[in-house]
């Protein structure tokens, strides 16, 4: 009696498997329109949603093809790792160009000189690096000198895994550089300040926000001027934007992932769709959604809301990625001896 | 006659202890699960269905019942000839097996996560180009096969797949880490418990002629069902429930490859907190489920056990 019990549950077992088996199958035979992969880092989440809604429309006017656009989201460098250790992007569309260098240097995926395939170094929109402190600035936390003062926390991802947290770490060393003349003594210093008063260091620029503004924890988060003005909206009334005297040309670089995108059969389309992002269309919602965007005209029209301040860039302050990278970020760079002596 | 009574402490001590025990149970096990009940309906009942009817979360429960729905079976076949290997025979390197069955538990998620990446990863051991050169003629086999009548439908699936082998960052992969992670639940249920009952019955039923399969269908079977069903509700539970090793070999692709527990995580990333909530509490409505499952099994194996003895 009993084992005839358990025989129909491996019996029904079987078949709920075999039924969804043949669903996915139908489902992927039963529709020939073409699909793309958008491998992202983590702010850009609703930004896509709105461009891939729009590019949709686009193609399916152009070419009478239907296009599904899939999106993977998460820490910058971990989406990199992903790329590599074989997640079939078709694009990617990442925080750094140093990511991208990677898909090259490590893997073949890209070619060398992916950066000058598209307009204003393959960076369709930009942005920088804001502080967000919590209502009415009760640590009164004006510049990058206030984030190492002793009982402030300070909010940041991790650098090695959050392109975000690449860029803010850069932002303040370009302060400090600048406040202490060169003296990488006392650069050095600061930075270990600062990080002292890091208590959590998350993998990626949302895990961040999640932890500054829904768990609440921290004076200042160092954030993504688009991710700061996202927190603004979805959490009213509780945090403050102040930009500091100084920040950082944050350049999030897009790149066709040409290796899969050929294997796929989808090179056109993909070109199709980065090339989208530079037109007056995309470079809207780049606005919209608190980007900078790169055309002037455009990028007037939301200068209240992104206003202008010096900004520091990666090419000539810091002698381009790679090299920032070998300083900075890899294993025994100096944010190694920063937090190292945490 | 007077008595004395187990516990000798005052009325107040006792209270107070029991008060404590309560206020734990009440926080660490029915806050938490009041508190995704009420931030899942938050909103009201049409965000909530709105939010487990959207394309996204239908294709992470499909995916869920399929790694649950592979893994399962297959930890419950092996589960149950592991067990009946290791208590009904004795050979050289039987402990050996034991705690290797015991490997899954005992390593990280990430890390049962990640071996996989090093396997079968672009970097890895055995790559997906390599994979699909390897498999090149069985994909022409399988394509041939394919035209035939009847089996089209399997076939053509298996020659797509043969001729660009994806492991990890898809399904298959999926399916071996939570399959790798869920692999010692039966065994490790029915280990202890085929090892009280010992081999005398088997033997027995030896003796009088029986045979291997009718021995273990009419003997050892019957003995350790209820063991087995609670196996098998544990296994499934955490195959359904699975984070670590699958987030780490999923590569997050909405709609494609996100398990719920990985939709919840993204979607929690999304501020939408009470979307994220409703496919919490389908989780949550499925551990209930298996709870009161086992206790339904705890009651009738204690009635059963009660009637033969």
């Amino acid at each position: 009696m009993k084992t005839k019990s358990l025989a129909l549950y491996f019996i029904a077992a079987l078949c709920a498997l075999t039924s969804c088996k043949k669903a996915t199958s139908s489902a992927s035979t039963g529709n020939p329109a073409i699909s793309l992969l958008n491998v992202s880092y983590d702010p850009t989440r609703e930004f896509y949603l709105d461009i891939n809604q729009a590019f949709q429309k686009v193609w399916q006017t152009k070419t009478g093809q239907s296009l599904d656009i899939k999106q993977s989201h998460g820490g910058s460098g971990k989406q990199s790792r992903s790329v590599i250790d074989g997640l079939q992007a078709d694009v990617v569309t990442l925080a750094l160009a140093g990511d991208i260098d990677s898909l090259a240097k490590e893997a073949k995926l890209v070619p060398s000189d992916w950066q000058t395939k598209l307009s204003n170094n393959s960076s369709p929109y930009t942005s920088t690096i804001v502080f967000v402190v919590r209502k009415g600035n009760p640590k009164g936390i004006k510049d990058w000198a206030d984030l190492t003062t002793s009982g402030v926390q300070v909010i940041t991802p991790n650098p090695k895994t959050s392109g975000g947290a690449r860029w803010n770490y850069l932002a303040a060393w370009a302060w400090a550089n600048k406040q202490f003349a060169g003296d990488e003594t006392k650069i050095l210093d600061y930075m270990t300040r600062l990080f002292k008063n890091v208590p959590v260091l998350d993998t990626g620029a949302r895990g961040s926000t999640t932890t500054f503004a829904q768990r609440g924890i921290g004076d200042v988060f160092l954030s993504w001027e688009n991710e700061a003005w996202l927190i603004e909206k979805e959490f009213p009334g509780k945090t403050e934007i102040v930009y500091p005297s100084i920040s950082i040309l944050a350049e999030p670089p897009v790149a066709v992932v040409e290796k899969n995108a050929t294997k796929h059969g989808t090179t056109e389309v993909a070109r199709a769709y980065l090339e989208f992002l530079y037109t007056d269309e995309a470079q809207e919602l780049a606005g919209k959604h608190y980007y900078r965007p790169r055309n002037p005209a455009i990028a007037a029209k939301y200068h209240d809301k992104l206003p202008e301040l010096p900004l520091v860039t990666i090419d000539k302050d810091f002698g381009g990625w790679a090299k920032a990278q070998k300083i900075h970020f890899d294993d025994g760079g100096t944010f190694d001896k920063v937090y190292g002596s945490h | 006659m007077s008595y004395r009574p187990v516990t000798t402490e005052s009325a107040p001590v006792r209270l107070f202890l029991i008060a404590c025990a309560v206020l734990v149970l009440a926080l660490f096990l029915l806050l938490p699960l009041a508190a995704v009940f009420a931030e899942a309906f938050r909103k009201g009942w049409e965000v909530f269905l709105a939010s487990l009817h959207e394309e996204a979360a239908l294709s992470a429960i499909k995916l869920t019942l399929i790694a649950a729905g592979v893994s399962v079976p297959l930890n419950t076949l092996f589960g149950v000839s592991a067990a009946w290997l290791v208590t009904k025979f004795r050979f050289k390197g039987r402990s050996l097996l034991v705690s290797l069955i015991d490997l899954p538990f005992a390593v990280s998620p990430v890390i049962a996560g990640l071996v996989w990446v090093m396997l079968f990863g672009a970097k890895g051991w055995f790559p997906q180009s390599a994979m699909a050169d390897a498999f090149a003629p069985a994909a022409h086999l399988a394509a041939s096969l394919a035209e035939y009548q009847g089996f089209g439908w399997l076939f053509s699936d298996l020659a797509v797949w043969l001729a660009d082998p994806k492991i990890i960052f898809a399904l298959p992969g999926i399916v071996i880490a939570t399959t790798f992670v869920t692999f010692p639940f039966v065994a490790r249920e029915l280990i202890p418990l085929m090892e009280t009952q010992g081999s005398d019955q088997e033997e027995a039923a030896v003796t009088l002629g029986a045979r291997g399969w009718h021995v273990f269908f009419r003997v050892t079977l019957p003995n350790i069902k209820w063991g087995l069903l609670y196996g098998v509700l544990l296994c499934n539970a955490r195959a359904m429930g699975e984070f670590g090793a699958v987030s780490v070999v999923s590569g997050h692709i909405r709609g494609e490859t996100n398990t719920l527990p990985l939709h919840v995580e993204v979607l929690y990333n999304e501020y939408q907190f009470s979307a994220a909530f409703a496919c919490a509490t389908l989780l949550a409505f499925l551990a209930l489920v298996t709870l009161s499952l086992k206790t339904a099994v705890e009651y009738f194996s204690g009635h059963d056990a009660s009637g033969k003895h």
